[in-house]
């Protein structure tokens, strides 16, 4: 079957500058203008280095997209994955004209419209009507389509009775849902979402999300999906790419795109700690974050296997009253639980120890979560006390509760004994 | 190559052609256009409780401070049986249209910043859309100045010499150079304050200063009889004769000829195309440097 390839980007890249852009820039700019005159290539294009934020660079020029290649045929629902920071907004600002590229092109056979931010261009005095035309239009549809839709766009908002109100004296739940409302009709070509779901209160959202399907699953429409939500995505794509630090580490079906981003290293930055302060002293000398392999990971699916791995030395004293304990916390600063131990229970000699604490299996909510490791003698002495030491992710793969991401639905997942009583 | 594939609708590339107008794509988005327009009209006055009166009171309490200071203080002619107050009306009167075009449209980019940074539109709807709507309020001031001059002619003797003449149909073009003109300078600014701040504080006396230099408050006449040597500065601003047109047409004083007309719509034409193009090149990497 022939391919029908409705967009292409070739070789992308994008340029930005670090640090302040000010007065110093003119010298930069008097540079290229006179490169450009004598017909040369930019100067500072052969500089630069990829966007990886934890690390500091020796350029002041960084690549937050570099050599970006990928094709989507007509129909395919394509998802995006990626860190933050791997570059996903930066491809959105561009698929969306919102800035240009620094080289490289993207060719496109339809015209793109994006759903990155639903509610662009609303005027809190005027009415919700005025606002669906202004807004649709902002959007890239004429006033003739928005008219043919309008119905449809009050009646999926639920705002009949408010439409012709001004905005501002609308619940923000309310201006959310138009807005939503008429981006969700708009009827391009290619289709870019980003994580918008989390919007409006639970009924909306269920609304929203079946939206979503219907647009993704809907013939001859082309979307391209980013999202962090990996059950969304391995349920409404077909295939994926994962950015990292700006470039494509993989492109392919979207199982396989899923396990690749969620086994690299991209996030393990944060889950190795070693302390680098050299003493004899008792103290906690590595906190490392593991996956059922025994690996350094910092992003696990639902269902992996997480435990820690904390390394101390301990002399005499401590040896016999010293407590070692961690405490997992979430987003919120919420603390799920805490889990500690009597050294002396374990060893019996001064040295350094390491110890393997698994975490409890298929419990933790999907979120993001950080680790305190603790060495004390209650209520005497710190030893050592470590803060947010290491951080791990845990990827929506499919709780069962994938259905509320993006609400609060507790912390842990417990695996209740229900029984019908007769 | 299959010759389908190379039926691209656009490309999003690189800034590489410097003269790139757009018009399609402006085309494309007159609805935006006109909903841009509505919304400017309606949203001015929500909630104020003199409304569009405020259009009435700047022209008149200027043209009054101008003819204390200006005439009855400095003693500047306004020409035989020309009301002074009616000079100054008529030339604040015209001079405003421009005014409101160059500083509406000179804080695009910074204004429009949410927007522009979430979906992409051509940019340039939006001054045209200021452009537009100050029409609306130049009509209004212009009823004002319309009064006045009924008031003067039918029922004062002191405005014996005042004929409106027959070029008074030319006014539209007048109109139409002042907002091209406005508009122009207000892209190359707007594009320019992107980059560098510093603009956005020269564009508040450089008002000002250009409001001195374009014989608002004075015949260019005059001008020339006492600075000889630097009249030129003030000869060929377009504005200069843009006014002194005005005031000719209604008044029937003042500098006009044809040739000048031409100069002035010459000179408009160029920058508003250069502000167009600047503009163009602008909105395309803009968030990133603003």
């Amino acid at each position: 079957m022939k391919k029908d390839i409705i967009l292409k980007v070739e070789n992308l890249s994008k340029q930005y500058r670090l640090g302040l852009v000010g007065t110093g820039s003119i010298g930069h700019d008097l540079n290229r203008w006179w490169s450009k005159v004598r017909g040369k290539e930019d100067p500072y294009l052969k500089i630069g280095e990829s966007n990886d934020r934890s690390t500091k660079g020796d350029s002041d020029y960084v690549w937050a997209l570099k050599d970006i290649n990928f094709e989507v045929n007509r129909g395919e629902v394509l998802g995006i994955i990626g860190k933050n920071g791997a570059g996903k907004s930066t491809l959105l600002k561009i698929l969306s004209r919102v800035t240009a590229p620094t080289t490289g092109e993207i060719k496109t056979k339809g015209r793109i419209a994006s759903l990155l931010e639903v509610g662009t261009g609303f005027h809190p005095e005027m009415t919700g009507r005025e606002n669906i035309f202004l807004n649709g239009a902002i959007l890239g549809m004429t006033k003739k389509e928005i008219q043919s839709k309008l119905n449809e766009i009050v009646e999926f908002s639920g705002c009949e009775r408010y439409i012709d109100t001004p905005v501002k004296r609308y619940s923000s739940g309310m201006t959310v849902r138009l807005a939503f409302a008429v981006a969700a009709h708009l009827d391009p070509d290619i289709l870019v979402i980003d994580e918008v779901l989390a919007v409006g209160d639970a009924e909306f959202q269920k609304k929203a999300i079946g939206k979503m399907q219907d647009i993704s699953n809907a013939d001859g429409r082309t979307v391209l999906f980013v999202s962090h939500n990996m059950a969304a995505v391995k349920s409404l794509c077909s295939r994926a790419i994962v950015l990292q630090h700006g470039e494509t580490v993989f492109e392919g079906e979207t199982n396989k795109a899923v396990d690749f981003y969620l086994k690299s290293d991209v996030a393990n930055e944060s889950a190795h700690y070693i302390n680098k302060l050299y003493s004899e002293q008792s103290d906690i000398l590595e906190v490392s974050v593991r996956d059922k392999n025994n690996s350094v990971s910092g992003i696990f699916g639902f269902d992996n296997q997480i435990s820690l791995n904390v390394k101390i030395r301990t002399n005499k004293k401590h040896l016999s009253v010293g407590v070692l304990g961690f405490r997992v916390i979430d987003q919120l600063e919420r603390a799920i639980f805490t889990s500690e131990i009597q050294l002396k229970d374990f060893i019996k000699f001064e040295g350094e120890y390491s110890f393997n604490i698994e975490l409890p299996f298929k419990t933790l909510v999907p979120n993001d979560y950080k680790v305190h490791v603790a060495f004390h003698i209650p209520n005497q002495e710190i030893i050592r006390n470590l803060e947010n030491i290491v951080g791990f992710n845990i990827e929506e793969t499919g709780s069962g509760f994938h259905k509320y991401s993006g609400k609060d639905y507790g912390c842990v997942v417990l695996d209740n004994k229900w029984s019908l009583k007769k | 190559m299959d010759s389908n594939k190379e039926h691209w609708l656009y490309t999003i590339s690189p800034n590489q052609k410097i003269i790139d107008l757009n018009l399609k794509e402006i085309w494309r988005y007159k609805d935006l256009l006109l909903l841009f327009v509505k919304r400017n009209v309606i949203t001015v006055y929500k909630q104020t409780i003199l409304g569009p009166l405020w259009y009435f009171i700047q022209p008149l309490f200027t043209s009054v401070i101008f003819t204390l200071i200006f005439n009855n203080m400095a003693n500047i002619p306004t020409g035989k049986g020309v009301p002074a107050f009616l000079f100054n009306l008529a030339g604040i009167t015209a001079w405003n249209y421009f005014r409101e075009c160059l500083t509406g449209t000179s804080d695009t980019f910074k204004q429009n910043q949410g927007i522009f940074g979430k979906v992409y539109f051509p940019r340039v709807i939006v001054p045209i859309s200021i452009v537009i709507t100050n029409l609306v309020k130049y009509g209004i001031q212009l009823l004002v100045f319309i009064g006045f001059y009924i008031y003067y002619v039918f029922f004062t003797d002191v405005a014996f010499n005042v004929t409106p003449q027959k070029d008074i149909i030319f006014l539209p073009i007048l109109v139409v150079l002042m907002g091209v003109l406005g508009l122009g300078m207000g892209m190359v600014i707007t594009s320019m304050t992107t980059k560098y701040r510093d603009l956005k504080f020269l564009i508040t006396f450089g008002v000002q200063l250009l409001m001195y230099g374009s014989a608002v408050m004075y015949p260019l006449s005059y001008f020339k009889e006492k600075l000889p040597n630097i009249s030129w500065i003030v000869e060929y601003n377009p504005m200069t004769t843009i006014i002194e047109a005005f005031r000719f047409i209604t008044l029937g004083v003042g500098d006009y000829s044809i040739n000048k007309i031409i100069y002035a719509s010459l000179v408009s034409l160029v920058v508003f195309l250069f502000g167009l193009i600047i503009f163009n090149k602008t909105e395309k990497s803009f968030i990133d440097t603003i």
